[in-house]
């Protein structure tokens, strides 16, 4: 019975959050949200509460503010066993060239506040001995594009962050760390994008398959659709000469 | 060089675009600019900016009800539930929820919806829109019986509750208004208890078309019942079909039955697909007639006894089979369904069937259901019976519905506007007696011209 498991996902208003909190709640595991848009926060909650019978709750959390960080984990009153963290901005590529705020934005948001924050349930999950850091990152981090190399850098740099700290927690114990590496997935981000169908997925999928990988089949890193694996391992051993005259 | 988009590709950004959309039947296809809001509020600003246009839910309307002749919102991102309240069974759902989302959610807690259409992929708001029935209809009346209430958001950007109590002549008109009065934003269900997920079903055979109205009209006691009729018998064997008696069973049914089956099994996921070119072709006089004499037969050989069907193959036969309105191929097809008043019936349907068979194009099964009366002015259903059948286009067929419709029209009779594609201004004028309640509250909110789908407009509503 895992009816006393719960789960904190970071970016509870979005789309992926949604879905995953939800797989997870119908496994019987107490959710929490946290995000910063209170409303769409807790009207992912109530979904989840109405669908799965289910506990929910939602907490207001900025990851910009840095500072605030390690008094949010420190506050929570239940120190969750699994922590998700799907916060992330695609962001205007053409825009942020020519505005370096939004490109500061960027990057902060995509890579050093998630890694801040995961960094501090990192340590308390290595205080009490357990838990696992599942980290959303993005294909776009695999190689740097000119469509949106602020966003792929961001997702490059939290990609390895993720992978360091796996290193480090898998040398000293019980705390495991997931890396996801979703290709399209239809949400709110890729509402407004033609994205070709045979690699699209939906919320659910990347939540079917982060719930997989943490639970019934442990995994370091999975891609989602699984056949982005192979379109990357392509892109990526293309060679620079080449590449950087490619419009992809 | 490979233009192989990857997220966050700038040049992939699109303008929501033009694009041709189509009903269940894939006829007509028009152009329409397609809005994805992701949220009730979203939804009202869209509703707002906008004009010549339309909600539109999981497109299973068959026609041209849910394209905008502008612009059409989609509701797939209304798509949360928002609180449910196991003491009075009441649900709030966004109208983007569909049935088959709810029965998911709450048939393994023991509830079901006391009114549902012939398939469980449409949506809550397409549901109140169309005001479906089920096939208890003449005992339990339609799917606005169980709403409670819902938010309209109007053509203004106001947003308003609606419920029997409140804004009572706008709830009404919105059942069956085909979401011409305002965009549904969110609607609170009651919720039916059941004690299991079986139904205790009778299978009759009737001979003709006598015979079948006869078993429904002697089956008052039954909560469901539905008659699929054989469309190519001729002669005396006109009408003939399976008469279907359901009702929920109890756990103490399931034993006098001697079933050891589950009370809640878990769902199968298999479903069959139709690929997406299947030829037209393949739907001919004589596949059809091979079908349907199987299909008698199995049928016939469960007559006098009692057996359990599960609600999902029972309620949702063709669910089992995604995307089977492709079978009629390229050209689409049109689901022909109206009712004829209780009085004038037998003869009518008994022409309508002979015009039928004696055409021959008419889908493998035709169903035959009681109904009782309308909840809203706009609602489809008054007291008789409703015929439904598919029709593949082709160059002769609308000449054909249109000697049908004389017949509707003559005996007093409507056609379904979910169901439709083609009907004439007169056809729909002469059935609809309640047309002016709507055009009413349609210029009241200032929806006339700017709530406007290719149904609308080509019915001048």
């Amino acid at each position: 019975m895992t009816g006393t498991k719960s789960i904190l996902v970071i970016g509870g208003s979005s789309d992926i959050g949604h879905a995953t909190a939800l797989r997870y709640a119908k496994e019987g595991w107490r959710v929490t949200l946290a995000a910063r848009d209170l409303a769409a926060a807790q009207r992912n909650a109530d979904d989840i509460r109405t669908r799965s019978g289910v506990d929910t709750t939602v907490q207001s959390l900025d990851v910009l503010q840095t500072g605030q960080l390690a008094g949010f984990v420190a506050g929570l009153s239940v120190l969750p066993d699994t922590v998700v963290c799907v916060v992330g901005e695609l962001g205007d590529q053409l825009r942020a060239q020519a505005d370096p705020e939004l490109a500061t934005t960027i990057m902060r948001t995509n890579f050093e506040a998630p890694s801040l924050l995961l960094e501090q349930f990192a340590l308390a999950f290595e205080a009490r001995g357990s838990g696992t850091i599942v980290g959303v990152s993005s294909v776009a981090g695999d190689r740097g594009r000119a469509s949106n190399y602020y966003y792929g850098a961001a997702k490059a740099g939290f990609t390895q962050f993720l992978s360091g700290l796996r290193n480090r927690l898998a040398l000293a114990g019980k705390v495991r760390v997931v890396t996801v590496k979703p290709g399209f997935v239809r949400t709110k981000m890729t509402a407004h994008m033609k994205l070709p169908p045979p690699l699209t997925v939906q919320p659910e999928r990347v939540a079917e398959d982060i719930y997989r990988a943490d639970v019934t089949r442990p995994r370091d890193v999975i891609y989602v659709a699984r056949r982005f694996w192979l379109v990357m391992t392509i892109i990526c051993a293309l060679p620079e000469a080449i590449f950087k005259r490619m419009r992809i | 060089m490979p233009t192989v988009a990857l997220p966050g590709r700038a040049s992939a950004i699109s303008d929501p675009g033009e694009i041709r959309l189509a009903g269940w039947g894939n006829y007509p296809k028009l152009s329409t600019e397609l809005l994805a809001p992701q949220s009730p509020a979203g939804a009202r600003d869209d509703l707002l900016r906008w004009s010549g246009v339309i909600a539109r839910g999981a497109g299973r309307a068959y026609g041209d009800a849910a394209i905008g002749t502008q612009s059409t919102i989609s509701s797939r991102g209304l798509n949360r539930m928002r609180r449910f309240d196991a003491a009075t069974a009441q649900l709030t759902v966004e109208a983007g929820v569909t049935i088959a989302d709810i029965l998911a959610a709450f048939e393994p807690r023991g509830f079901f919806l006391k009114v549902v259409p012939g398939t469980k992929f449409v949506t809550v708001g397409g549901a109140i829109a169309a005001d479906v029935h089920g096939k208890n209809h003449h005992r339990d009346g339609g799917f606005g019986t169980i709403v409670d209430s819902f938010r309209l958001a109007l053509p203004g950007g106001e947003i308003v509750s609606c419920s029997r109590s409140e804004n009572a002549a706008l709830f009404a008109a919105t059942l069956g208004g085909m979401g011409l009065t305002g965009m549904i934003l969110d609607a609170t269900l009651r919720l039916l208890p059941i004690e299991t997920a079986w139904l205790r079903q009778d299978t009759r055979v009737a001979g003709n078309l006598d015979a079948a109205i006869d078993q429904l009209e002697g089956s008052a006691s039954s909560t469901y019942s539905v008659a699929w009729i054989d469309c190519l018998a001729r002669g005396a064997a006109l009408g003939r079909s399976l008469v279907y008696l359901a009702e929920h069973a109890t756990r103490r049914d399931m034993d006098g039955l001697g079933s050891d089956l589950a009370p809640f099994p878990s769902p199968r996921t298999q479903r069959l697909s139709v690929p997406e070119l299947f030829p037209g072709w393949l739907l001919n006089r004589a596949s059809m007639r091979v079908f349907n004499e199987l299909y008698f037969r199995r049928g016939a050989a469960h007559q006098g006894k009692q057996r359990l069907v599960h609600w999902d193959p029972y309620f949702f036969p063709l669910d089992a089979i995604a995307d089977w309105n492709r079978i009629y191929g390229r050209r689409g097809f049109v689901q022909y369904q109206c009712v004829i008043p209780l009085e004038r019936a037998r003869r009518v349907l008994a022409d309508i069937l002979d015009r039928v068979s004696r055409r021959g194009d008419a889908s493998f099964l035709a169903v035959l259901k009681q109904l009782g009366d309308g909840g809203g002015p706009m609602s489809f259903p008054l007291r008789g019976y409703t015929l439904t059948m598919d029709f593949p286009v082709s160059d002769t067929l609308f000449a054909f519905l249109d000697q049908l419709d004389a017949l509707l029209v003559d005996a007093g009779g409507r056609l379904y506007l979910a169901k439709d594609a083609r009907q004439s201004r007169a056809t729909f004028e002469s059935g609809y007696p309640g047309l002016a309640a709507l055009r009413d509250i349609r210029q009241q909110t200032g929806a006339t011209t700017r709530l406007v789908s290719h149904l609308s407009a080509r019915l001048g509503i």
